[in-house]
């Protein structure tokens, strides 16, 4: 079994979803689902051990040989994701039967665990394949499920804001679907280890060059990279509360995956950042969507706004990471990609439960919240101070790393400006939590209630991670910089 | 000369791919955001076939009589292309029959004005809840 | 209207492209399906379009800009139909010299498709059952058994008009049917194969639909069934790939399926094969059934008819 286990890891998740429609009760459902996400996260955690000891795992498809059949190449770097994706969706999943009571109607419910299977099942086997087709076909599989879940909301504006995401993510794709197009015509193959040995040939040719371009815009709309964000924050306002949880954490770190792996392991360093002018272009638009998206989160009066805003931001930072395109730059990314989805998860998740039990999430229903449910408020705060990234939360060892590097590269002005872009954080994160302790609550709104076990143990487990993960950074950091290293090694 | 020959299949698909790509941003009818968007994926898919194909050979099923045959690999991934394609468009219709209940309209100029519309309202009967005496 | 039209040209397009299978499909899906269903979201929402264009400079100047960088990209592609072009000279030669002795099936397409890239297409039915939940999540609605005698009045009227129209499909669809079988089947010898062999079905089962009513469609191919059968589907393909891996190969590898590896190949696309007719054919039923459903719910609310 143990061999099998790249593919199992898609696999689990993908037969489990048909198989919901066999099981009758919503209940079972849901219990079937948390437990096909759980062996997911297992198996995943068991491939990086793997990968560890022994290095790249290949996998034929099939018992075809790559290129001919398809491969499945598992290293360190797409182990360390599938850990993420799937952890923090055996996490929300814990919370997800309470949440959806409220938020969707009883007779969707199993066609919701479905789309959710089918979701994690997309974004698993982007990050599992070892080929350049495959990873159109799981993107599709993802952004289709993405697309009706997020509809699945309430207020109509879900639909509005599932069928502009529909728009830009399809662009987003066929734009990465002509790109292997033309990577294909100039090199003959669809295998990404093989293109990488191919393209260095052919990689001074314009139809390479406009190959690459497509693939990075095509990937920058999935990664909602400034200006290509602008399907995001209504998707993740509207779409059902804990939808948002899901895909804050996961979604992008998928799509920062693909712009690594194409980049480092495919399209090679000296062909990205020499060749063309990648990390200038990167680190511009990573500085403008920290400041802008940290502005706009400012004057927003729904929180779920304010934080869908700063997930933007934090992408930039990552992008910044990467622009470095050095080792402790992409340790930096990676490592920010990993406390980005412990702080997105914890706030959503808490966001969730102030939806389920105050019903919306603007700023006045946050009145007094801080007495009245203590222990999310309290999870919102460590949440806030790790976006800003005060000493002791995850958010902070990220963010140091990435100054370190910005450091190591002379970039001492890069440096200052992610600095600033922390106080803008400051503001945005003060506002809620002064609202929540220091106002009174409002009138009619007095018997809100603490919520339910079902979120604070997976809030109180993503908060706690966060404050772990400050401290003992060892297992993070060793990990993320193993995965940039490898990646440097391989690259031509 | 020999360029443009050999060439000119590739700008004809371009023209239709941006012919789709222009009505998929500049239509404000939904519907017609939709078959922009099928244009531009067919566009694409004939670019593939252009591609995989191979002067003088033929459709690639094996007859004993035949040498030279088509590359079948772009064919197949076209195939799934296709099918992705479907599926995408049967979704997004069915998002447009929801929008067209719930908003009344198919054009994105009104629905996007409908809902500033609703944000303007918000905020103002918000402003009236904050000035009352708690 | 255009749209059918437009996919028959791109049908025909690839057929003088080499592209029978890719034809096939593209007519069946493209100038079917998708027209089918774009004409039934009209019908549903609004006939005519209002004259409001925006933004046509922005617009005009981002395709440009997206235009002529594809221009740029093509001076230094491989000439059309070159046989030197890198894509026939590295993977391709192997798919159309080996294949026959490898897989054993003349259709070199249905060989990629179904065996050396198999988990693609594994892929690609997920797609379908994806569109197939989101469609039924989106539009999807609970038939109330008071609701159907008012909708059978109007249908009733409605189709004793019709009778020219009853007799020939009552005819032809049997023959539909029957043909979607042979493409089923006949894939591994000619163009055709799972998809096409389960949009021809659908094909016909809406046919019957169309004319004799949804409430008399539904009694005979009933909704849990068909949602059943498009899982079965999935996971039939599933299930081949799990005993292959029981029998000591890889995920997908027939060859390990039966004693002699070509047969194993044999039986392996077989199985899958029938796993992506049944699970296309019961995915196009639920999309449409859901429109057709969600438009006569939203008759029965208004109480106007079409």
């Amino acid at each position: 079994m143990l061999a099998h286990l790249p593919i199992l890891q898609v696999i689990v998740p993908l037969m489990a979803a048909p198989a919901c429609l066999l099981l009758r009760r919503p209940k079972l459902v849901w219990l079937f689902t948390l437990l096909a996400s759980a062996l997911a996260f297992i198996i995943s955690i068991l491939l990086l051990q793997q990968v560890m000891i022994a290095g790249t795992i290949s996998y034929e498809l099939g018992g075809w040989s790559p290129p001919w059949g398809i491969e499945y190449r598992v290293d360190k770097l797409n182990a360390f994701i599938a850990i993420i994706i799937s952890g923090l969706s055996t996490l929300v999943l814990l919370a997800s039967r309470t949440s959806i009571e409220k938020e969707i109607s009883a007779d969707k419910h199993t066609l919701f665990y479905i789309l959710y299977l089918l979701s994690l099942t997309g974004m698993l086997g982007i990050v599992t394949t070892g080929d350049a087709f495959n990873v159109f076909v799981f993107l599709e599989i993802s952004s289709l499920s993405a697309y009706s879940l997020i509809a699945l909301g309430k207020d109509r504006r879900a639909i509005w804001s599932s069928f502009q995401y529909l728009i830009m993510g399809t662009i987003g794709a066929t734009f990465i679907l002509i790109a292997i197009g033309l990577m294909y015509q100039m090199t003959g193959t669809l295998n990404m280890a093989d293109l990488a040995t191919r393209l260095p040939e052919v990689a001074e040719t314009r139809t390479v060059i406009t190959a690459y371009a497509f693939f990075i815009v095509g990937v920058c709309l999935k990664l909602a990279l400034f200006p290509l964000h602008l399907w995001l924050p209504n998707a993740y306002v509207y779409a059902p509360s804990i939808v948002t949880a899901f895909f804050a954490a996961t979604s992008t770190k998928v799509a920062a995956y693909l712009l690594i792996r194409f980049t480092f392991s495919i399209f090679g360093l000296s062909f990205s950042f020499t060749t063309l002018p990648m990390g200038t272009l990167f680190l511009t638009l990573g500085l403008l969507g920290i400041f802008v998206a940290s502005t706009v989160a400012i004057y927003q009066d729904n929180i779920k706004h304010v934080f869908a805003y700063s997930s933007v931001a934090q992408t930039g930072y990552m992008i910044v990471g990467f622009s470095m395109a050095t080792t402790a730059g992409l340790s930096a990314m990676l490592l920010h990609m990993f406390n980005h989805a412990l702080m997105a998860g914890a706030l959503f998740l808490a966001l969730a439960a102030v939806t389920y039990r105050v019903g919306a999430t603007k700023i006045s229903d946050f009145q007094g919240l801080g007495r009245q449910m203590p222990f999310t408020m309290a999870a919102i705060v460590i949440g806030g101070l790790s976006v800003i990234g005060v000493p002791l939360t995850a958010g902070f060892v990220s963010k140091w790393h990435l100054v370190v590097a910005a450091i190591g590269k002379d970039w001492w002005v890069v440096a200052g400006l992610l600095l600033l872009g922390s106080l803008l954080a400051v503001i945005y994160v003060w506002r809620i939590v002064e609202t929540a302790y220091f106002k009174a609550p409002m009138t009619g709104k007095d018997s809100v209630e603490e919520a339910p076990m079902a979120f604070l143990f997976p809030i109180w487990i993503l908060a706690s991670a966060n404050v772990y993960f400050g401290i003992d950074t060892r297992l993070s950091v060793e990990t993320a910089t193993a995965a940039a290293k490898g990646l440097f090694g391989v690259a031509p | 000369m020999t360029m443009i020959l050999g060439l000119y299949n590739y700008w004809v698909v371009i023209v239709l791919m941006m012919i789709g790509f222009y009505m998929i941003i500049a239509h404000g009818n939904l519907i017609k955001k939709i078959v922009g968007l099928n244009i531009f994926q067919t566009s694409v898919f004939i670019f593939y076939i252009s591609v995989g194909n191979i002067e003088g050979g033929s459709a690639p099923i094996w007859d004993e009589s035949i040498i030279l045959y088509s590359n079948p690999l772009p064919h197949v991934l076209i195939l799934t292309a296709i099918v992705v394609g479907l599926a995408t468009t049967a979704l997004a219709l069915a998002l447009i029959v929801r929008l067209n209940e719930a908003y009344g309209s198919i054009n994105e100029d009104e629905i996007q004005a409908m809902d500033n519309q609703d944000m303007v309202n918000h905020s103002l009967s918000n402003q009236h809840r904050d000035q009352e005496p708690c | 209207m255009l749209a059918g039209i437009y996919g028959l040209v791109s049908a025909s397009f690839f057929v003088v492209m080499d592209a029978v299978d890719v034809a096939f499909t593209e007519a069946s899906v493209g100038a079917g399906i998708s027209t089918l269903l774009m004409l039934t979201t009209v019908a549903m929402t609004e006939r005519t379009e209002r004259e409001a264009r925006h933004k046509p400079l922005l617009a005009f100047i981002v395709v440009f800009i997206t235009g002529i960088f594809l221009l740029y990209g093509t001076f230094d592609m491989p000439y059309f139909g070159s046989v030197d072009a890198p894509s026939h000279n590295h993977v391709g030669p192997r798919y159309t010299l080996d294949s026959m002795n490898e897989i054993g099936i003349p259709n070199m397409v249905t060989s990629v498709l179904a065996s050396y890239r198999g988990f693609d297409t594994f892929g690609e039915v997920t797609v379908i059952f994806t569109a197939g939940i989101g469609v039924l999540a989106l539009l999807g609605v609970v038939r109330r058994p008071e609701d159907n005698s008012v909708i059978e009045a109007v249908n009733d009227s409605m189709h004793e008009q019709h009778l020219i129209l009853r007799i020939i499909i009552k005819i032809l669809i049997p023959f539909i049917l029957l043909y979607a079988f042979y493409v089923q089947f006949h894939g591994d010898f000619g163009p055709g194969g799972g998809f096409q062999a389960g949009v021809i079905f659908a094909a016909g089962i809406i046919l019957y639909s169309m004319l004799f009513g949804l409430n008399i469609a539904l009694r005979v191919i009933k909704q849990p069934v068909v949602q059943l059968l498009s899982a079965i589907g999935v996971l039939m393909y599933g299930s081949v790939g799990v005993v292959s891996i029981l029998n000591g190969g890889s995920f997908l590898e027939y060859a390990v399926l039966s004693d002699d590896p070509i047969s194993g190949q044999h039986l392996g696309i077989l199985l899958i094969e029938l796993g992506v007719g049944l699970t296309v054919a019961s995915v196009m039923i639920i999309i449409y059934f859901s429109f057709s459903g969600r438009s006569e719910y939203r008759q029965s609310k208004e109480g106007t008819s079409l």
